[in-house]
């Protein structure tokens, strides 16, 4: 098993046009992707080939600039049908995408096997592409033999990489808004039809590695990627480069690799490059920064791990409260002096917090050791109680709580039963600010619409 | 102020020789006999008004009463069937720095992958000109716009994280920024938090106070007269035009709101009819 199939000679120049292939396509992909406009890589990679027809045509040979030219004027032609049929047709993009295109690619079709059939210009060929060929055909450049598919791609990479530097405000503001950009005198159509250009010489240049197909998974789907990685422009065009290479690395090794598990010999590099990005997009759909699956899962888990300790603290310091103002009344009627200490005296089992707050009990149990072990709470004989540390965090929770059902009865006009779910649900996500926002917004009195007093603010350096 | 009909004629306006001493008089925006058409379909019917140096003034009228496209003629975003406009006497073309524009705050993604700051960096892209970057002087200043629209702590936020109101905030500090003399602005209090609308009117009002002017498509009639100068009543043609005091009165206003103009619309798809049998 393994790369037992690897040559230098051979592999080593596959990857490279495999690399530079795929970062090229995908760094015009981005804007491709952003513009909402992402089939028109796929329309101009199947556009240019009643260029290719033509240029074949005329010249009677397969390779050279004539070739070239002629395929990204098709391109241009394309994409100047594409906008005008939107323009003054009013038909909308997609769609006037859909008849272009497949007009173009039906032409070029019935041009190649008519005009071309007997020589070697192959539909599948432009459809698959044939990578595995890269290193037949080279040049000599400086004593260096090196494949002219290389070349090419090389060019075309340093050629939209420079497009994407120089005009990057540009790209940027033309991608956002159009109107102001427009308004502004940068031609969004100038743009548009630079960014076109470039797409169709990608196209072109990528066609014999690996085929027309291949071009319009490399231009959306590391793009796509990468937009779940990522919340900058910048950083969507580090992360597509990137995994656009990591695609086609994986994709040879793995047309290499494992067809060989299955007793097969080498399949498609082009093809496993395809799967390879697909594979790609669904990891990054996971762990995405963004908008990952399972960086949501675990927000979600952390926001309810913190739901269910606020509640807990919240129980405690209300229990609190209770016992105190039990214990003021008694001493009003017997004459003590208040004590400091009666705070502390109101432990809570683990059994009496899970009835009253609708958690399990080894859920509950969870969260106060979670609680005990970040010093809010402690054990107090069978029970446990609030430390300082947790009291504070408690006391701004009940704060919030009473400053929103004050807020909602006397601003938003609501009625006194349906506050204590609203603030019950805000309170985790009521700030400082917001509650100083709160007290202004609220008369200046000391209870909340239930009667119960809300606690002060929290001196913030008070240790 | 605003007036039904420009002062002084389109030639007499366009002389070149009195642009110096006359500059602070020049009306930011003159609009003569303007026509817009939607795939033949006039949207505006000969509008014509004038805007006085130094004011805020309304455009107000119903749905479709062709208020965007209004401003978008203006800027030469779409063609315009006839009709002639000025931008401090001149061609909006050759006066293009002097005018900013604020978009409807739905005209753009809110999910793109930019910073507020960079949002705001946009409205220097026309000083900073063709191919050169955004440099550290240009950052400076964007943080300078979002401070006087109070939102700097949300400078490196992504924009998907803004409520309505700092949306609008972010354009309004990417319209500081771009420092025009005439503000075109699509809406920039709808749909926005009372605090936000204060912040917006407040700095509406400064700039009024640095001589500049906006022409704001504005929703609320009932806050018409307390924010701005003049009022523009619009319903595909200008229904009246004029200071807030003299203009905005319930008779116009019925006539702003009282329907489409059904017949107009009538008449132009019966010669749509006739045009097709041609």
């Amino acid at each position: 098993m393994g790369l037992d199939g690897w040559i230098w000679a051979l592999d080593g120049w596959i990857l490279v046009a495999a690399v530079l292939c795929a970062v090229s396509c995908s760094l015009l992909g981005n804007f491709l992707v952003l513009r909402g406009t992402s089939m028109l890589g796929d329309a101009i990679s199947h556009a240019v080939l009643p260029g290719l027809a033509v240029a074949f045509w005329i010249s009677g040979s397969r390779s050279g600039t004539g070739m070239f030219v002629a395929a990204v004027a098709a391109a241009v032609v394309t994409v100047f049908l594409i906008e005008t049929l939107r323009r003054s047709a009013g038909v909308d993009r997609g769609a006037s995408m859909g008849v272009v295109f497949t007009a173009m690619f039906a032409l070029g079709m019935i041009m190649i096997v008519q005009v071309a059939d007997h020589v070697d210009l192959d539909p599948n060929c432009v459809l698959y592409g044939s990578i595995e060929l890269t290193p037949l055909d080279q040049w000599e450049i400086a004593g260096w033999l090196i494949p002219k598919a290389v070349v090419t791609l090389g060019v075309t990479l340093l050629l939209n990489g420079l497009f994407v530097a120089l005009f990057y405000k540009e790209l940027l503001l033309t991608t956002f808004d159009s109107d102001l950009a427009d308004s502004m005198g940068f031609s969004s159509q100038v743009i548009h039809y630079g960014l076109m250009t470039l797409v169709a010489i990608t196209a072109v240049a990528s066609f014999e590695s690996v085929g027309s197909v291949l071009v319009v998974a490399m231009m959306v789907v590391p793009p796509a990627s990468a937009l779940m990685m990522t919340d900058r422009l910048s950083g969507m065009l580090a992360w597509s480069a990137g995994l656009a290479a990591l695609a086609a690395i994986m994709g040879h090794g793995s047309a290499i690799v494992v067809p060989s598990w299955f007793g097969m010999g080498s399949t498609l590099t082009s093809g496993m490059m395809a799967v390879s990005a697909g594979g790609i997009l669904i990891v990054c759909g996971l762990v995405g920064s963004r908008r990952g699956l399972i960086t949501r899962w675990v927000r979600q888990r952390a926001f309810a791990a913190q739901v269910a300790a606020d509640d807990v603290l919240g129980f405690l310091f209300r229990l609190e409260e209770r016992a105190k103002s039990t214990v003021l009344t008694t001493a009003a009627t017997t004459g003590q002096k208040k004590s400091e200490s009666i705070t502390a005296q109101n432990p809570a089992t683990a059994a009496q917090l899970s009835t009253n707050l609708g958690q399990s009990l080894p859920q509950c149990l969870r969260v106060l050791s979670g609680l005990v072990r970040r010093g809010e709470v402690e054990p107090s004989g069978s029970g446990y109680c609030l430390t300082s540390a947790g009291r504070r965090r408690a006391q701004l929770l009940v704060r919030s709580h009473r400053l929103w059902e004050l807020y909602l009865v006397e601003q938003a006009q609501y009625e006194i039963d349906r506050i204590h779910e609203k603030a019950e649900a805000w309170e985790h996500v009521t700030d400082e600010s917001m509650r100083e926002s709160l007290d202004r917004a609220t008369s200046q009195t000391a209870l909340d619409p239930h009667g119960s007093q809300i606690p002060p603010e929290v001196e913030r350096h008070n240790q | 102020m605003v007036s039904d009909r420009p002062a002084t004629s389109p030639h007499s306006a366009s002389n070149p020789g009195d642009l110096g001493a006359n500059r602070p008089m020049l009306s930011p925006l003159q609009v003569w006999d303007l026509t817009v058409a939607y795939q033949r379909t006039p949207v505006l019917w000969d509008v014509a008004f004038q805007v006085e140096p130094a004011s805020l003034v309304a455009v107000v009228g119903p749905n479709g009463a062709g208020k965007s496209t209004l401003l978008r003629a203006i800027l030469n975003l779409i063609p315009r069937t006839s009709g002639k406009i000025q931008i401090f006497g001149d061609e909006f073309s050759a006066q293009r720095r002097r005018v900013g524009y604020v978009p409807q705050r739905e005209s753009v993604d809110w999910d793109f992958p930019v910073s507020v700051l960079d949002v705001v960096t946009m409205g220097l892209y026309r000083e900073i000109g063709w191919l050169w970057p955004v440099r550290k002087q240009h950052r400076a200043r964007a943080m300078e716009a979002l401070n006087q629209v109070g939102i700097a702590d949300l400078a490196h936020r992504q924009i998907s994280h803004l409520s309505g109101g700092q949306q609008q905030r972010t354009f309004l500090a990417r319209a500081l920024a771009q420092n025009a003399d005439l503000y075109l602005m699509d809406e920039p209090l709808a749909a926005v938090d009372a605090a936000t609308e204060l912040a917006i009117i407040q700095q509406l009002r400064a700039m009024k106070q640095q001589g500049k002017t906006c022409v704001v498509i504005h929703h609320d009639l009932q806050t018409v007269p307390e924010y701005f100068d003049s009022v523009l009543l619009l319903n595909m043609r200008v229904v009246a035009s004029g200071p807030v005091a003299e203009v905005f009165t319930p008779e116009n206003l019925q006539k702003t709101y009282g329907g489409r103009l059904t017949l107009l619309d009538e008449v132009s798809s019966a010669m749509r009819r006739q045009e097709k049998l041609l």
